[in-house]
Order: structure tokens, then sequence, then C-alpha cells
């Protein structure tokens, strides 16, 4: 019986156009907070990003060696670092290698994987079950092992673990876009196309990727709360960025030598991961919940 | 008026009714407003009494009977007017338990989806003794006898076999059989069989509707039967109720309301019907949509495809009054004749 | 034997996955700039002795020959000399290994223990204060960054509440148990050193705490979806449409189906375990694989950081297998047809 109610809903919505599309989705924002919270938090680290130098109060590399392992006060709000610059500033300038970093990541893999995916399901035959077979391989191992063993062959900096990473993510999107390539190629606006005598290329670049960018851009949002943690534990344990850069793992892990007593060290970078982190799940969640259909009415 | 209705709808036999729904009104609240699934239904179900409900889905069938055993999800909808009775107690004065106590041994649902009513990972025989130990004090034996004997009720050859199956290594036929005879393992007073051959061949529908109606009888069950096809519901059933957009259009006993439809609707459904259309002519089918419920028509909801509709439908709807032997909720069933003579209609 | 036809190519599929893991450790190793010779000889070593390292390795015969030498070593459990230590890279690893499994086993249960209830909770009173509780839990959980969150629980119970200790396995004070199974917990039991057993206890909470957090996110965020997809299904219905008590729906018919597809999740869920062990270790000092491999990593010790790649990669593809059969055994439609 639920299916009744739900169906209308949807029909409902589906029917009225953007106008109650705009209500649905404020309905839904409402019904979820917690989606509205995501967008603010990612909305601000995403000015923070462009913002930094207007936002920070100091030149994150400016030393102050009179003024250095301050606690936070009016004048330095997260405190300074054993050189004594300003951490606020360097948290703010640090979402810049960060979250760039996380999104770079994000961004390779689904642009690789989705290339792979829709040339594997296109091409057919022998070297699509060899590309699928080599991804099953890549994917039964422990991802984030592999990258970390990746990434220390490469030689520890922020590009190397950011490539370390893209690389072990590739199969999820290589799956998503032949899967939703295939499906996509049985439909049948496609196969109009087709008989229409357009080119596989034309095909794929006009009639698939468009369609199946959806699930894919919903996963990759998904993703990217997990990369967030990922990059900052790659700095973390000294694969990623280097000391002198200001990135927030990185932070924490020279922070870790003064926990015993400068406590705000390693807290508000690590807060900054968490708080960056959260606001990509809620954020990726919400928008999974409106896109699903099977959802949408509840 | 009403004194009238009511005399008509008394049920034919003595003992007191099963169901009884009085001028139920239910809705579902959604961000766009709320849903008027339910207006105004009234039913009542007698002793013994096999009825039918028959009308397009969505018409609000398997909402009325849903809402008389409360298994609509709860807290999604509202009941804004009307009364149920079941067995003369309330449902909706009694708390989760004591509804567990009626569903199952008081009222039995036998839904439509025979594929998925069954819990994939229990064997048939675990999931019919579950339901006889819960609601009878029989030891595990005694229990799975019982399972067996329905079983084999339910012209089913190996009982044994079956009761140690899957409910994936049955047909869609044999799972039905299933489920009708988990419905009548405790001897309920009601079943609810809405629309359970849908989804089967039209070669095992007869079968299996046939299997329901011989053992209602034998039992002294009463029963609800749902449908969307009115010849079939009219084969099995005493009474007929017609449901249009969660109103009741027309009700009576069954020959009365083929013989002489009074309902423009109820004509309509009549006409659709493949079996009693000439050889050569053509198929009819109603024109327009059923309203949206969100935000329904004034007056008459099946104004819009009535073609009889006149400025008298579009002021109000129409309350249930008497007809030939039945009762109707049109404007017009004075001036309508019926367009299926009665010569055409017995078959 | 149905079953059989689905095991098998299960295993033909484990022996690729063991080789591609052979093939990435190998060209990874065949990745890192410099010369491994020199590293082993060290930088004053004669041209001789570099010579004779060489040849020790294999380094001057062609690559295909190193690759047979590489997999037959694999084979052999030789998984090379760690730069650091001396010792064999495998040796070290069954060093190292008991701390690792006992740590990650303790977080397995106690994420388990509290996340499923958790999760059935959670679908049943959706949208209820249990489940907002429950939601933010599990999102709190996805979002940590695992290293952080341990050095918070350092700060807080050891530096300043000096309550708990905040490294070590044991207390420096205190006789190690003997080794027989290599988990402290066990061995102090076994010995009756009771000393010794809560010792390890009071080491065990901080870690084994910041490790099952991270994976009760997932556990309890996995059993609320596939009780909610369950619970709405139509043998739900029929089983309330009976009459069953709600416990028994909930338990018997419910909680059961969701369970199955989350068995495969559990697999998956232990790689993320394994990375987190990785970071909690090094927060904590804990002397397991993490803590060794991070070592490894952080002195270019790479015959240890592939030797640990290596081992790991086949711990989860084999743990994944296991769960995959039982994931088999739990389904009756693939147990009974195949």
């Amino acid at each position: 019986m639920m299916s009744v109610a739900s169906s209308t809903t949807q029909s409902v919505a589906a029917a009225a156009g953007w106008k109650s599309r705009l209500h649905f989705f404020w309905y839904l924002t409402r019904r979820s907070p917690l989606t509205l919270v995501g967008a603010v938090i990612i909305l601000m680290v995403i000015v923070m990003i462009v913002a930094a130098p207007l936002i920070a109060p100091y030149n994150p590399d400016k030393l102050m060696l009179s003024a250095r392992l301050q606690p936070p006060s009016a004048l330095h709000w997260f405190g300074t670092d054993e050189v004594g610059r300003d951490l606020f500033s360097r948290i703010i300038y640090g979402s810049r290698a960060s979250c760039v970093a996380a999104f770079m990541i994000v961004l390779i893999s689904v642009s690789i994987g989705v290339v792979i995916g829709c040339m594997s399901a296109i091409l057919g035959g022998r070297i699509d079950t060899a590309i699928m077979r080599l991804m099953d391989v890549i994917m039964a191992l422990p991802a984030l092992v592999l990258a970390m063993a990746l990434a220390a062959a490469l030689g520890p900096s922020l590009v190397n673990s950011m490539l370390a990473v893209a690389m072990v993510r590739i199969p999820a999107y290589v799956r998503l876009a032949r899967g939703q390539t295939l499906s996509l190629r049985e439909r049948v606006f496609v196969k109009a196309a087709r008989t229409f005598g357009a080119s596989p290329l034309y095909i794929l670049r006009w009639h698939v990727l468009p369609n199946a960018m959806s699930p894919i851009i919903v996963q990759a949002t998904l993703d990217l709360g997990g990369i967030v943690l990922i990059a900052a534990a790659l700095s973390f344990i000294g694969l990623g960025a280097q000391p002198p850069t200001s990135e927030w793992g990185a932070l924490v892990s020279t922070g870790r030598n003064y926990i015993l007593d400068q406590w705000w060290y390693c807290t508000f970078p690590g807060l900054a991961i968490l708080i960056t982190a959260m606001g990509c799940n809620l954020l990726g969640d919400g928008i999974r919940d409106m896109l699903d259909p099977r959802l949408g009415g509840r | 008026m009403m004194v009238a209705a009511s005399e008509i709808l008394k049920p034919t036999g003595q003992k007191p009714a099963a169901l009884t729904i009085d001028g139920l009104s239910l809705e579902f609240p959604t961000y766009a407003g709320a849903i008027k699934a339910l207006d105004d239904v009234t039913i009542e179900i007698g002793a013994s009494e096999i009825v039918g409900l028959v009308g397009e889905s969505g018409c609000g069938k398997s909402v009325t009977t849903m809402a008389a055993t409360r298994l609509l999800p709860e807290g999604r909808y509202r009941v804004t007017a009307g009364s149920i009775r079941l067995f003369g107690r309330d449902p909706f004065a009694m708390d989760e338990t004591e509804l567990q106590d009626v569903r199952g041994k008081l009222v039995s649902t036998i839904f439509q989806e025979p594929m998925s009513a069954l819990n994939p990972t229990i064997r048939i025989g675990r999931q019919l003794v579950g339901v006889i130990q819960r609601h009878e004090a029989v030891s595990e034996a005694e229990a799975e006898r019982t399972a067996r004997g329905i079983l084999k009720d339910m012209l089913i050859a190996e009982p044994e076999r079956i009761m140690r199956a899957y409910p994936f290594e049955l047909s869609g036929g044999m799972r039905q059989r299933v489920l009708i005879a988990m419905a009548f393992s405790c001897n309920p007073g009601l079943i609810i069989a809405d629309e359970p051959t849908t989804a089967l061949d039209v070669t095992v529908q007869a079968v299996i509707l046939r299997l329901i109606l011989d053992r209602a009888k034998r039992t002294g069950t009463s029963v609800v039967f749902i449908s969307h096809n009115i010849a079939v519901v009219s084969q099995l059933c005493d009474r007929l109720y017609v449901m249009y957009a969660g109103r009741i259009v027309e009700s009576g006993p069954t020959r009365a309301v083929l013989e002489a439809p009074q309902h423009p609707y109820t004509q309509a459904l009549l006409r659709c019907l493949p079996e009693r259309v000439e050889p050569k002519a053509e198929l009819e089918a109603i024109p327009g949509t059923v309203p949206n419920l969100l935000d329904p028509p004034p007056g008459c909801f099946y104004r819009p495809r009535c073609p009889e509709a006149n400025d008298q439908c579009f002021a109000k709807p129409p309350s249930m009054a008497p007809a030939p032997d039945h009762i109707v909720a049109c404007w017009r069933r004075e001036t309508i004749q019926p367009s299926i003579k009665a010569s055409e209609a017995t078959q | 034997m149905t079953i059989m036809r689905i095991i098998i190519p299960r295993f033909v599929m484990l022996f690729f996955v063991v080789f591609g893991v052979a093939v990435i450790t190998f060209i990874i190793s065949h990745l890192i700039p410099g010369d491994p010779a020199r590293m082993i000889a060290g930088d004053r070593a004669s041209a001789e002795t570099l010579m004779s390292v060489r040849r020790d390795l294999g380094l001057d015969r062609p690559v295909w020959d190193q690759f047979a030498i590489y997999v037959s070593n694999l084979l052999h459990g030789d998984l090379g000399t760690s730069l650091r230590t001396r010792r064999s890279v495998a040796g070290d690893i069954a060093t190292f290994l008991p701390a690792t499994m006992e740590l990650g086993a303790i977080s397995l249960i106690l994420s388990i223990v509290i996340g499923i209830p958790l999760g059935v909770a959670s679908a049943i009173y959706k949208d209820g204060p249990i489940d907002q509780v429950a939601r933010t839990i599990s999102v709190c959980g996805i979002s940590m960054p695992v290293f952080w969150f341990a050095l918070v629980l350092v700060l807080l119970f050891y530096a300043k509440l000096h309550i708990l200790p905040g490294s070590g396995r044991i207390d420096m004070g205190i006789a190690l148990p003997t080794r027989i199974t290599g988990f402290f917990l066990i061995d102090s039991l076994l010995e009756g050193r009771m000393d010794a057993f809560w010792s390890s206890v009071r080491h065990l909470i901080l870690p084994s705490a910041v490790l099952a957090f991270a994976n009760l996110g997932v556990i309890t965020r996995q059993i609320r979806a596939s009780m909610l997809d369950v619970l709405q299904e139509d043998y739900i219905r029929t089983a309330r449409a009976s009459g069953l008590r709600r416990r028994v729906i909930i338990f018997n018919h419910a909680l059961r189906n969701a369970l199955i597809p989350s068995i495969t999740l559990l697999g998956l869920a232990l790689g993320d375990l394994l990375y987190g062990a990785v970071l909690t270790e090094t927060v904590f000092a804990w002397p397991g694989m993490g803590t060794y491999v991070v070592t490894s990593i952080q002195t270019l010790d790479f015959p240890a950081i592939m030797g640990f790649t290596v081992v790991a990669s086949i711990g989860y593809v084999l743990i994944n297998l296991i769960v995959d059969i039982a994931y088999m055994f739990a389904d009756p439609q693939i147990r009974e047809i195949g």
C-alpha cells in the first residue's frame, strides 16, 4: 500500500514541471535538514579555498619566532605552531592543498574510469573481457594498502599520493560507466540513432555520456568525503604533502609531536578534516536520496 | 434516503457482520497536500457472505481493506471521518498486540504478489507452522499436521515436499496456494482476497478462485474479493461494490448490479469486457483519466469522463440513493437507461 | 555438489588475484628510483661488493628472470630481507601479525555487536530520535579521520585524565606473556597471569575504540539501509497480515534477510579495517603490521613494504573468498540450486 501513496507522489512531482520540482527538493531538504548542513559546509569550504587570502588574518608561512606555540587567543584564534606561524591562517590555506587534492583525485579517477569503461562496453569482445578481469583483480585487492605501496614507490609527495589514490579508485568508475553504457546501448533512442547511421563516437558523446553521468556524479560526490580522509591520512603517515606545505593531514602529523602540551596544534586541523568530510558525506547522501526514485516519495 | 439505503444494504445472514465500514474518509498527507484516498466509503460484509469490491487500480479498494486491518503504514495516513467495526470491534481502538491477535485469526489477507509475498529464506513449512502456532496453542507436530491438511485441501499433491521447499522452488500458482493455505490456516471469520490471481496465468486463475470460494463456503468464512475485473468477481460474489476514485459509486446484489447497472461508470466497465462484446464490434475503453486525488474536481468525480453529465453533476457529489434492487451514487440515475439489457447480462 | 560450480571459479579467480598482486608489487619495486643493491650494501660499498649483492638479488639478469625468481620466492614464503631490520620480511610479519589481528578482531567484534542493533533500531524507528542518533553516529564514524580521532583520545584519556595508557600493548613493567597464540589476551589467560591480562585489556581500550568507531559507521549504515529495504518487502506485509508478533517479524523474518546482503559488505569492510589499523597502530605505537609498514615507508624499506602489501592483499582476498562462500550458504536460493 505504501506503493500506492509513493507512486502517486512521484507522478505528481514528475508531472508538475520545474516549479513543483523545486518545491519537491525544498520539501526533501526540509525533511532532511542534514543535507542542508552538508551543503552549507561545502559552500563554506569552497569560499575558504577561493578567498583564502581575504579570510586568513596572517601570511601562513610568515615565521614569528617570538610567538612560538601560543595557545588560542584573540590574536591567534587557533594558536601558533613551533615557529610562530598562525595556525588559523595555515588551516585556511591548507584547504587548498587538502580539498583540491581530493577533488583532483576524484576528477582523475572519474575521467580515466569513464573513458575505459565506455570503451570497454563499446569495443566488447575479448578486449572488454580482458579489461574487466583486470579491474576485477584490482578491485579484489585492498585499495588503500595498494595506494600506500604505490605512493611509497613513487616517492613521497602530494602529487604522487594523489596519483596513487586515483589509480586504485579507477576500477569502481570503470564498472559503473561500463554498466551504464551497456544498459543505455539497449535503449530505444540509442538504437534509433544507430539506424540513422550515427557513428559510435557520436552516439557515445551525445547519447550515452549525458545519460550515464548522473549516477557517476552521485557516486563521485559520495566518494569525495572518503577521499578527503585518505589524502589527509597519506600526508599524516608522511606519504603526501611534505611539512613546509600547509596541508591538514601534514599539520596533524607535525602537531602530534606537541600533543602533550599544545593540544590545539593537532586538534584544529583534524577538526577541519572531520567537518569537510562530513559535509561531503551529508551532501552526497542527500543528493543520492533525491535522485533515488525509490526514496522519492518517502 | 439513508434509511432506504441501509435497508437494501442489510446483509442476508442472521449473525453479526464480519466487517462494517461506515462513512470512512481517509487521506495520505504529502508535501503537495493531502491525497484524499477514500471519501465516505460505506461497506458491510455479513457473516459467511462473499462480496466483491471492483474498480480500476488506484481507486482505493486495497486502501479500504488495509485500513480495516490497520495494515497501512502507521503515521502516513489520516482517518478524517467514519468508523470501522471488525466483528463488532474497532480496529483503531486496539493496541498493537490486540491487532496481532486479530490478524490471521479473525481476518486474513491474501495479497496479489505470490512471487514476493513469502519469505525467501524460510521453508514453506516453517512459515505455515509459525502462523498456526502464533494463534493456536498446539504442539509443533500438530501444527505441521494442520498445515499438511490445509495444503492438501489446496489440491497440493505432495504437501510434505512443498513444506520442505523454499518459496523460489515453487511456481507462482503453487505459491499462491500456499498463501491461501496460510490465510485459512487458523479458520478466520473473514478473508480479504486482494487481487489474488492477477499475477497468475488465466488457466490457473479459475482454479485458485474456486479453491478460495469452496473452502470459504465450507467453513462459513466471509470473503471480500478485490479485483479490477468485474467479470471475474461477478461469478463469485453475492454482492458487489463498485468503487471509483475513492468513492463507492454503486452497490447491491451481483445480479441486480449486472442486469441493471445504473451508474455510467459501472456501465462503462461492463462494456469494456471482451466477452460481452459482439465478435465483430469494437472493444471499448473508458475515455479520460482518473481524477487527481490531490485536487479532485468539484461535484461528481466521474463527471469529467461521464457522457451523461450535466450542471447538477458539477454542483456537488451525489449521495447513495436507491435504484431498482440496489443503490447508486449518480444524479442522473433516473434519466439513464441501463445500456446493457438484462438479456445480454446473463450469461 | 552444484555449489562447487560456484566455488571453483572463485579459486581460479583467487589464483589470478595472487598473480596480479605479484605483478603489481614487482612493477612497483622496479619503479623505485635508486639502486636497491646500493641501498643494501650501503653508500661506501666497493664496486665488487655491489656486484656481488646484485648477483645475490638476481639484479644482473633479464627482467623476466627476475620476475620468475620473485614469484618462486613468494611461493616459498620468501618475501625478501628487510633493509631496516636486516631480518626476513616474512619473519618480521609473523612477529607483528598477531598484534594486528588481536586489535582488528576486538574492533570488529565491538563494531558488529554495537552496529547491528543500532542499525536495526534505526530502521525500525525511522526518522525517530533513535534513528537521528544512529545516523549522526554513523556519519561521524564515516567522516572521522582515524589518525586524528586516535590523537584526540590519547590527549583526553592519557595526557589530560591519566586513566588509560596511550601507547603499546602492555605496561612496561610487566613481563610479556609467553607466546602461544600471539594474542596477549589469550596467552596471558592461558598462563593464568591476570596482571598481564588486565594490562593488555587497558591497552586495548583506546585503539580498539578508535578502530571500532570508524567501522561502526559503515556497519550501522549498511544494516539500516538493508533493513529498510527488507521491511517494505511483500513478505513482511504477509507476516504482519498473519498477525505474527512484531519481535518475530523483525528478528526472524526481516533481520535474517537483511543480514545476507550485509555479509559481502563485511568482507569489504575488512579492507577499511586494515587501513584503519595502519593509522591507529601508528598513533598508539601498537607493535603490529601497521606500525611496521609505516616505519618501513618512512625509512624507504621497500622489501618490507612490498612484503606487507603481498601478505595484506592475499589475506584480504582469502577472507573475502570465505565471506563469499558464507554468503552462498546463507542464501537458500544459491545453496539449494547453485
